[in-house]
Order: C-alpha cells, then sequence, then structure tokens
C-alpha cells in the first residue's frame, strides 16, 4: 500500500497564520488536519473592563482587512444592550461603508489571492508579467472600495470614525459626491470582472452544505438583518448562541462551529447569495444571469463569480446611497449605558461575524464573545478538502496540494479573526 | 545589477500593516519592478531563499516559537524595519503584560493546555537588533514608501518624531481640546496620520504612539482639569501602545498613585 502525506507548512496567499497536514493510507485519509497557527491575542479576554465605547476602536484591531465587520459588529450588540435604534440616514452611511469594505476585500481576494490559483501562478505580481491590464483593473476597483472607507471612515484600515450610535462626523455631499467618477468606472470594472472569473475553469466539487447568512426583508444583507439557513432557520441575534456553537480542537489557535447539532456549515459570499438572490441589485442579478448562477450554488470553487458579482453589488449601492445621501444630523443618536447583554451581528467580506457583550450600569464590559467567519468555515473547509483529495488521488503531490490551496482560497481565510489559521502538508507516508 | 531582495513577516497581528503594502495600488507594481519580493506570502506562494537585503517585520513577540523565530528572521536579514504598533510596541495584544496570561488562556479556550503562549507581548526590538522602527496602528502606507524609497537609495527615511499638534496645525483643524474640551491625546502623540481624529471631532487616540519627547506628564494634568477620571486616563493610555516606554511609565505611575 502506497503511503503519502501532504504537508503545506505556511499557507500563502491568506490572511495570518495556518497549515493543512494530510496523511493517506493508499486510497483512505487516515488524517487531515486543518491548523491555525497564528498566535492567540486574547481580545475576549481583555476587554472586559474597558469602557463600551472604547469596544469599536479596539475590535476593528482585530483584523486590517475588515475592521468595518467588527466595528459593525461591535457597534450592532452594544446598540442592542442599550436599547437604541438609528435613524435611516445613519443606517444608509453604514451600508455605505460596509459597501467600500466588500469591494476592497473581494476585490483583493479575487485578483491578488485567488485568480493566480486558477491561472497557474504563484502571485498577482507573476500574474501582472502577463495579464498587466487585467490585474491593474483589479487594484483600481480595490482602491475604489478604499476610497469610500477613507472618505466615510477616515482611513482605509482601522477606520476612526465610527462609533456607537453614529458617526463622529457627517461626511458632506462633496466629499461623496467625489467618489462617483471612480464609483462608476468601478462598476463597469466589476461587471467585467464578472464575465472574465465565469469564464475560468473550475474544479469539479459539489458539496451538500448548510449555507447561514443574514437576511433582511428590504436589502441584500450587509450591516443588519435577521439570522437565517438553508435549512429554514430564521432567528435574531440573541438566538445565535442556541443555534451554534464554538468547540475547540488540539492542533489550531481557533475555535470551530458547528450548528447545536453539530453540523458544518457554511458562511460567506455563497451562503449570503444561496439565501438572498432575489434582493440582487438590477446590475448585479443581470450579471449573475450571464454567469449562469443560479442558486444554490454548490461548488466552492465558483465563489470567486459569486464575489465579483457582490463587488457589482457593492457598486451600485454606494452610487445609490451616495444619490440618496442625507447627512445625518446629529451624526449620532445618543447612547447611555444600561446594565445587561447585547447581541450583533453583520456581514463580513468572509461571511456572519458574530459579537455578544455583558456591559455594567456605567458602561464597562464585564463579558466578551467574538465569533468570526473563518472558525465557522473551518470545519465545512476541512470537510471540503476531505472530499477533494479522494477524488483526486491520482493527482501528483504538487498538483494536490495546489489544489488543495486552491480550495482553502474558495474561503478567504482570514486566520488573523479566527485566532483566537495554514501550513498545508499531504503525506502518502 | 539584481533588485534587492524584501521579506514580510508576520508575528502576533492583524495583518494591516502588510496589506498597506497591498493598498498602494498605484505603487505597488512599481514597487515590485525595483524590488524584488523574494518572500510576503500574503501576497504570493513562491518563497525565494535569504539572504533578504530588507526585511519588514509586522506583528509583536507573543509565544515560544516566535521568540525564536525572529532570531532566524534577523539573521537572514541585512536590513531589518519594524512596521506597526504590534511590532514596535507590542500592540493591543500587550495588554496581556499587566493581566494573568492562564486567566486570560481560561476566558478565551475551552482546553488551555493547547494554547502555548507567553506571559507577555513584546516588541521587536526586545529580541533583536532593529534599524528602524515605522510606528502606527495602522501604519501609513506614505511613510512606508518612504521608508522603501529611502532604503533603495541608501538614505535616511524622512519620518518625523514631532506630535499630531503640528499637523493638525498645518490641517488648519481647531484644537479640539481647547475649543471643545474634547481629551486628545494629540500632544503626546507622534505624528503620520495627518492628524486625522481631531478632524473627525474626536480626540487623537495615540495609535501612533509616543512623540519624541512627549511630556505626559502635562498631559495628565490637563486631562485632569477636563475632569477626565483616573481609571479612563489609564485606559486611554493602554491601548495599541499601551507598552511603548513613555505611555507605559506614564499608566503605571497613575496606577500606583491611586
Amino acid at each position: 500500500m502506497t503511503k503519502r502525506t501532504i504537508d503545506v507548512n505556511y499557507l500563502a496567499r491568506v490572511e495570518g497564520e495556518g497549515s493543512l497536514y494530510v496523511k493517506l493510507d493508499g486510497d483512505e485519509i487516515s488524517e487531515l488536519e486543518f491548523g491555525i497557527f497564528e498566535p492567540p491575542r486574547f481580545f475576549e479576554a481583555f476587554l472586559r473592563g474597558r469602557h463600551f465605547t472604547e469596544v469599536p476602536d479596539i475590535t476593528s484591531r482585530i483584523c486590517g482587512i475588515c475592521p468595518i465587520g467588527y466595528q459593525t459588529s461591535s457597534i450592532n450588540a452594544m446598540e442592542d444592550a442599550c436599547g437604541v435604534i438609528v435613524t435611516p440616514e445613519i443606517d444608509a452611511l453604514r451600508r455605505l461603508i460596509y459597501c467600500g469594505e466588500w469591494i476592497e476585500s473581494h476585490a483583493l481576494h479575487v485578483y491578488l489571492l485567488h485568480a493566480p490559483d486558477f491561472l497557474g501562478y504563484e502571485s498577482a505580481i507573476h500574474l501582472a508579467k502577463d495579464f498587466p491590464d487585467e490585474v491593474q483593473m483589479g487594484l483600481r476597483m480595490k482602491k475604489a472600495g478604499n476610497s469610500i472607507v477613507d472618505a466615510v471612515g477616515g482611513r482605509e484600515i482601522h477606520p476612526v470614525n465610527m462609533k456607537l450610535g453614529g458617526f463622529y462626523r457627517a461626511p458632506t455631499r462633496r466629499e461623496l459626491n467625489a467618489l462617483v467618477p471612480d464609483l462608476e468606472w468601478g462598476l463597469d470594472a466589476a461587471l467585467r470582472t464578472a464575465n472574465l472569473v465565469a469564464g475560468f475553469t473550475f474544479p469539479e466539487l459539489e458539496r451538500d452544505y448548510l449555507f447561514v447568512a443574514m437576511r433582511h426583508e428590504d436589502e441584500y444583507p450587509m450591516a443588519r438583518g435577521r439570522i437565517a439557513s438553508s435549512a429554514g432557520l430564521d432567528i435574531t441575534a440573541h438566538e445565535y448562541e442556541d443555534n451554534f456553537r464554538e468547540s475547540h480542537v488540539e492542533r489550531s489557535n481557533a475555535l470551530h462551529s458547528l450548528t447545536s447539532d453539530g453540523l458544518a456549515y457554511h458562511v460567506g459570499p455563497m451562503a449570503r447569495f444561496n439565501l438572498n438572490a432575489d434582493l440582487l441589485t438590477p446590475q448585479a442579478a443581470a450579471a449573475a444571469t450571464r454567469a449562469d448562477l443560479v442558486p444554490p450554488i454548490t461548488n466552492p470553487f465558483r465563489s470567486i463569480i459569486v464575489r465579483a458579482i457582490e463587488i457589482v453589488l457593492a457598486f451600485e449601492e454606494a452610487l445609490r446611497i451616495i444619490d440618496e445621501y442625507d447627512p445625518p444630523q446629529p451624526p449620532a443618536v445618543d447612547i447611555v449605558p444600561q446594565a445587561g447583554t447585547g447581541f450583533g451581528t453583520s456581514e463580513a467580506p468572509r461571511g456572519l461575524l458574530f459579537h455578544r457583550y455583558q456591559i455594567d450600569a456605567g458602561g464597562l464590559i464585564e463579558e466578551a464573545r467574538i465569533v468570526p467567519p473563518t472558525s465557522q468555515n473551518q470545519p465545512t473547509i476541512e470537510a471540503d478538502l476531505h472530499d477533494l483529495i479522494s477524488a483526486n488521488l491520482r493527482l501528483s503531490d504538487e498538483d494536490l496540494t495546489w489544489q488543495c490551496e486552491q480550495a482553502i482560497r474558495n474561503y478567504d481565510p482570514c486566520i488573523s479573526c479566527a485566532t483566537h489559521f495554514l501550513d498545508l502538508r499531504i503525506h502518502r507516508g | 545589477m539584481t533588485n534587492p531582495k524584501l521579506a514580510v513577516w508576520k508575528f502576533a497581528s492583524c495583518d494591516g500593516c502588510q496589506l498597506s503594502l497591498l493598498d498602494a495600488e498605484d505603487e505597488l507594481l512599481a514597487v515590485a519592478a525595483a524590488i524584488e519580493i523574494a518572500n510576503f506570502p500574503e501576497a504570493s506562494r513562491e518563497v525565494l531563499p535569504g539572504p533578504y537585503q530588507l526585511s519588514l517585520v509586522e506583528g509583536s513577540i507573543t509565544t515560544p516559537h516566535d521568540a525564536e523565530r525572529i532570531q532566524q528572521v534577523r539573521d537572514e536579514s541585512e536590513f531589518l524595519i519594524t512596521i506597526g504598533a504590534c511590532a514596535t510596541a507590542g500592540g493591543i495584544q500587550a495588554l496581556r503584560n499587566w493581566s494573568d496570561v492562564a486567566e486570560f488562556t481560561r476566558a478565551v479556550y475551552a482546553t488551555p493546555a493547547f494554547i502555548d503562549t507567553l506571559d507577555t507581548s513584546t516588541a521587536i526590538a526586545d529580541h533583536v537588533t532593529v534599524d528602524f522602527e515605522l510606528p502606527g496602528c495602522p501604519i501609513s502606507k506614505q511613510q512606508l514608501l518612504e521608508v522603501i524609497n529611502a532604503f533603495l537609495h541608501g538614505r535616511r527615511p524622512d519620518i518625523p518624531g514631532y506630535s499630531v499638534c503640528l499637523e493638525c496645525k498645518r490641517r488648519g483643524t481647531t484644537c479640539v481640546m481647547v475649543a471643545a474640551g474634547t481629551p486628545c491625546l494629540g500632544p503626546v502623540t507622534q505624528a503620520g496620520c495627518g492628524a486625522l481624529c481631531p478632524a473627525y471631532d474626536r480626540g487623537c487616540y495615540g495609535c501612533f504612539g509616543p512623540a519624541e519627547s512627549a511630556n505626559l506628564e502635562s498631559l495628565v494634568a490637563e486631562w485632569s482639569r477636563l475632569d477626565v477620571d483616573k481609571p479612563t486616563l489609564i485606559r486611554a493610555l493602554r491601548t495599541y501602545n499601551g507598552y511603548a516606554p513613555a505611555f507605559r511609565v506614564a499608566s503605571e505611575q497613575l496606577e500606583d498613585s491611586r
């Protein structure tokens, strides 16, 4: 019987540090370990004793790629704890900055991190030697997304303008109108991107996923809504922990999430699309139809098309919000601390992001719990790899490793977030 | 002539500072033409062997394994620059330095025995010789490009050590502390962000760390005059650069005087 191992010590083109180890005895996978060795940073521990107004700035530091996700979920949780409901103008501005983060993060992933896998390049820098115009287009879209975060938030990474109740200062109409030409160009570029990635060759893998994503009656979900699943779940953030639980496995500094029935589930762009395709914006819906994207999408490699569709949607939404923009006056509603527990979620680029805080009457945090998208996806990523490897045993170690890495990157795993992730090793020993 | 080799290393961090390099959308391909990106796992699966003429180090040292790894990084690097508050001052995760890490581990993880971590989060310079430190949480991408440019031309980077106040004056922002009584860390915080927070009607929260010769004593007096209580002041000094010596000394003195 031949034995082999696939061993990737430091997975590239993901945000953070992770590894994969696979041991094969003939045609049997005897071990499959998807590890996160990103060192623990203990956010949930040191948040205790901090003041509730500090939480958007502090939790932003969990992830440099999706700070708006962390700021939004934490703000939603604190506003929930204190019984605050913000104005429609503030909600619109929150959706606008969230659009910026989706564009920036998705364009980074589609062009710089994932497209090289499909086209056989080591990196976007190698890719740029043969496809300079396409890579430049990706970078310029990313820049357009960042320009939204910058205009609303003050800077691209760890923006300073988000606060409990709203914003420190509402951007002026002039500041937002200045973005419009780049966003119009970006919308066109996103449509071209959707056509481009729909033409890629997708490895065969169909899986029967349980999809979980937010759902809001009026809009494709970003900063607000309930939690829904492909099995008919429809709950508020308050009921999240009754339906999903985290467990700690030895190989990983990240916690794994499963449903309360012990099932792996899938969060992120594919889950959002499959549960909310009826709420796509007009051009995003048309682009999805052109790309032959009919829900439910169950081949995880096609998630790159869904990301492109979500970039289209984010540009359309950003342009609409700016067109209708009415600066919130005042920029934030007052928030007074109330002893109790608050629950908040939002749809970070990589998927559902849950926060819970217990605060005292003075606003000091007594307990914090944060469940990032990547730790929710981790059992699903392992299950994908299991099926992928079983179906592709005839591949050489080099090709199998490449395909495993590509499959992991389907989830755009953000390891920095999940620690509390990747080195890939296939052992045919 | 071959281009110098660049390596980007990650320790405990949020990835935001190395993302600043990918966020230099207009300059990224030009940088890649002037310097060989030899080891940058967030961007490329290709890893070329060292030695590297320039290493950018993000993140702080929080595990026994990383304490060893930084020594290897130093050995392979001709010029080593730390990027960001984690690498330069220990980062937000240095809040553990004032706490019981075993209790922290129990608070977050069901099986604390699986976690191998140090009691402290410390700056890279506490472990190896650092050739230049670039502060910021996150760093400014313009300052990062300036540091890379200076390295390529063999000159000293032009990174000012003065405080945020000068940037506020230059930007024409009315002082939020004087005019609105908003507590602001701008007088003791190094410039580089462009005096962002006061331009958004809030006080600076110190994400670029202490400025050169920062007068913490005077700042503490001014904040106290604005009726900021001691626990709030200590928290304000203990964020992304809390373990930077000037901020650390000031917060510990406040704590001792309670």
